[in-house]
């Protein structure tokens, strides 16, 4: 029998500060859904896997060194150019999987849906996801339905979990940057929320803007190969800023970026001047942050730019030391600026 | 972005920082009245290129931080009734009345949403028949004829359940109020191309005339502003005082004809309350008596809403001109964008969250949190 835990024990140490309820902006992946990790779900579960504060938790069994993680899409709307829900959620979970290094195996599928939705969404959402994770090389080995009454759900939810192997010897976590290393970027940014939000808001540009979503594991595989490779993750929710940011933290080092280097598609570019977003807070689907050490660069660079998905990898800045925890910007013109972790989603502006 | 790309060259921006670098021999204080161009500044680490001589000082133009604090609890009571879809643009969900957001509103179950239109609102209401659906109208006057158009429409096609929450306001009178107070600094102006783009410079010509201040209309990107920096000193070393254009790309003398037109059609000029500052003659917009109906205030008995502002909050001198944000001692101890007791903290265009999102190694006693 363990221990009896009593009520007074689950008394919360650190106060979450500001709001009584939950806020959309405690998912956003900036600083509330930060606090909200930390504060209360780390807290709570405490253990050392968890307290990396990963995309994804290393586990040991019989001396196998895995990679577990676990996702929850909720998209909307659900089909948008370059993608659908499903797609997502499969390659989501694979890029999470393999940041560290690992080689994603299996993956699991659960779906929450509403009723009434047509079946040739589902059936549709379904061939994607098969799509993309035999392109992934994964089999989705187990799963659960569950449907919800009409108004109690938001048309459909896919959970996705997996596992994957890690066969290197290196340590890759967000907490292992060292001064000198090189921050590489493997790809334009934002495309993917900005696709999704042209769609929502029926926003249509001359240039199609399309979601960059994609598994990253064989261009991961690629960059592990050449080796020097330190910290790896894909800038999803909260975009570059917050990945970048969270390397910051976690390595108590400082992180210096150069705005003239960070590749951002024309019409991607234009559409975020429009609607008074910074591409760097914006989310990706299928671009990674490498944190490579300074000797094996050019040798990851290379690699990177021979597959398909890293054909406009790039160099954007390096690890300082001092000014630990802080990320900072040269801007084009020769100025320096802090690039701030956001707080929480970003918000069109009124002029 | 190629059109855009020649406004960032960084080689321009030398040489024109080199141009008012050789044209300066004293001291001069320049207010950019604009927000957007505040947040352009910081952003980019323009004030740090500058010669030693400007001080930059951050003007009233963000219409998010100068929305009254009890405009904003008139929002939040709206938002919170049944059978109401309250619209806003995105940034004002996040700034705080007196007690919670548009965002704990919705969280609570109102009806919140963002749109990218007013008229996309008029839209909502058309498909909505058996809800009331508000607009918050908040804006200068680069907002206003967009604003002005969803009450036409909604008045054209008989949209009976549209309403507006009107809180427009005006910026030459606030530089007329500013000029005209005792403490005041500013020595001229980078006047803001948007709101320019809708109403043309004239009305700034007997303002650079009486107050004998140079005002620059200037646009936002890195090259503009220091184009516009550069006109503005000029000036000062000659001694003259006139309205130059600087954004010429996109302002004409006399504005956006059109757009005046549906302006002068659907508003009338009011005195209107500006936050942190006070309240300014003939300073805003409301809607002419003829369009009443479309007036949330009317619409729904909001009964007395009296408010306090934090009294640490500067807000109001930085509005001015007259303090920076670091000088603020809550300036990212209990005033962050997470937590903000300001609205210029609140509004990512504000001048306190611009500085506590780019800059906060200006005050070496603020830790990162
Ligand atoms: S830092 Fe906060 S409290 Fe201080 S002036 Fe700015 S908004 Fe007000």
């Amino acid at each position: 029998m363990g221990k009896t835990i009593k009520p007074e024990d689950l008394k919360c140490p650190l106060p979450i500060t500001g709001h009584d309820t939950i806020q959309l902006s405690h998912g956003s992946g900036g600083r509330m859904s930060n606090e909200l990790i930390s504060k209360l779900f780390v807290w709570a579960f405490d253990n050392p896997a968890l307290r990396k504060q990963d995309d994804q938790a290393v586990v040991e069994v019989n001396g196998l060194k895995l990679s577990f993680t676990t996702d929850s899409f909720v998209v909307d709307p659900i089909f948008f150019p370059g993608g659908d829900i499903g797609d997502l959620a499969v390659n989501g979970t694979v890029n999470d999987i393999c940041m560290n290094g690992a080689t994603p195996l299996y993956l699991s599928a659960g779906f929450i849906i509403e009723e009434g939705f047509p079946l040739k969404d589902l059936q549709a959402i379904v061939i994607s996801m098969k799509r993309a994770a035999s392109e992934a090389g994964v089999q989705i080995v187990t799963g659960d339905t569950k449907v919800v009454n009409k108004g109690k759900g938001d048309k459909i939810f896919i959970n996705t979990a997996g596992i994957g192997l890690i066969e290197h010897g290196y340590d890759i976590s967000s907490s292992n940057l060292k001064a000198g290393d090189a921050i590489i970027l493997s790809g334009t940014i934002a495309d993917h929320g900005i696709a999704v939000m042209s769609k929502r808001e029926n926003l249509s540009f001359e240039t199609p803007i399309t979601s960059d979503t994609a598994s990253l594991n064989r261009l991961v595989a690629e960059i592990v190969r050449v080796g020097g490779v330190h910290a790896m993750r894909d800038p999803t929710r909260g975009g570059v800023a917050a990945t970048l940011n969270e390397f910051a933290m976690a390595s108590h080092v400082g992180i210096r970026i150069h705005e003239d280097r960070i590749p951002v598609k024309p019409a991607v570019a234009g559409a975020c001047e429009i609607l008074g977003l910074d591409p760097l807070y914006v989310a990706n689907e299928g671009k990674l942050v490498a944190v490579v050490s300074p000797d094996k660069a050019e040798a990851v660079l290379a690699a990177m730019k021979k597959h398909s998905l890293g054909v406009d990898a790039v160099i954007i800045g390096e690890v300082v030391s001092g000014q630990s925890g802080m990320v900072s910007m040269t801007t084009r013109i020769g100025g320096q600026r802090i690039v701030d972790m956001p707080v929480g989603e970003q918000l069109p502006r009124i002029c | 972005m190629k059109y855009l790309d020649e406004f960032r060259d960084p080689k321009i921006a030398r040489k024109l920082l080199d141009e008012i670098t050789a044209a300066i021999t004293k001291p001069w204080v320049i207010m950019e009245v604009c927000g957007g161009q505040t947040h352009a500044i910081i952003r980019n680490g323009i004030d740090q290129l500058l010669p030693q001589e400007i001080e930059l000082v951050h003007g009233p133009g963000c219409p998010v931080c100068v929305t009254p604090l009890e405009m904003i609890d008139k929002a939040l009571d709206i938002a919170s009734r049944p059978n109401v879809i309250f619209t806003s643009f995105g940034d004002m969900l996040r700034v705080p009345g007196s007690k919670k957001d548009l965002f704990v509103v919705k969280s609570e179950g109102g009806d919140v949403r963002m749109v990218y239109s007013p008229l996309d609102a008029v839209k909502i209401a058309r498909k909505n028949p058996d809800k009331q659906v508000v607009f918050f109208a908040v804006g200068f006057e680069t907002t206003a004829p967009l604003t002005a158009m969803a009450v036409w429409q909604a008045h054209q096609q008989n949209i009976d359940n549209f309403s507006m929450l009107v809180s427009h306001v005006l910026v030459p009178p606030a530089m007329e109020a500013l000029l005209g107070s005792p403490d005041n600094r500013v020595q001229a102006f980078l006047a803001a191309g948007h709101v320019c783009t809708v109403m043309g410079w004239e009305e700034y010509v007997p303002i650079a005339q009486k107050h004998k201040v140079p005002i620059v209309v200037t646009g936002f990107e890195p090259v503009d502003i220091l184009e516009g920096i550069l006109m503005a000193v000029r000036q000062l070393e000659d001694g003259r005082a006139e309205v130059e254009n600087q954004y010429a790309r996109v302002v004409k003398r006399e504005g956006n004809r059109p757009a005046i037109e549906v302006i002068r059609k659907v508003f009338q000029v009011t005195d209107r309350k500006w936050r942190g500052i006070g309240e300014f003659p003939r300073s805003g917009f409301a809607l002419r008596s003829e369009f009443e109906k479309y007036d949330a205030e009317k619409r729904f008995a909001l009964g007395d809403i009296s408010v306090e502002e934090p009294p640490e909050c500067i807000s109001g001198l930085i509005l001015q001109g007259l303090k920076k944000p670091y000088e603020c001692g809550e300036f990212g101890r209990r005033c962050t964008p997470q937590t903000p007791l300001g609205a210029t903290m609140v509004s990512s265009e504000g001048a306190c969250a611009a500085y506590f999102a780019y800059h906060r190694q200006k005050d070496d006693s603020v830790e990162k949190n």
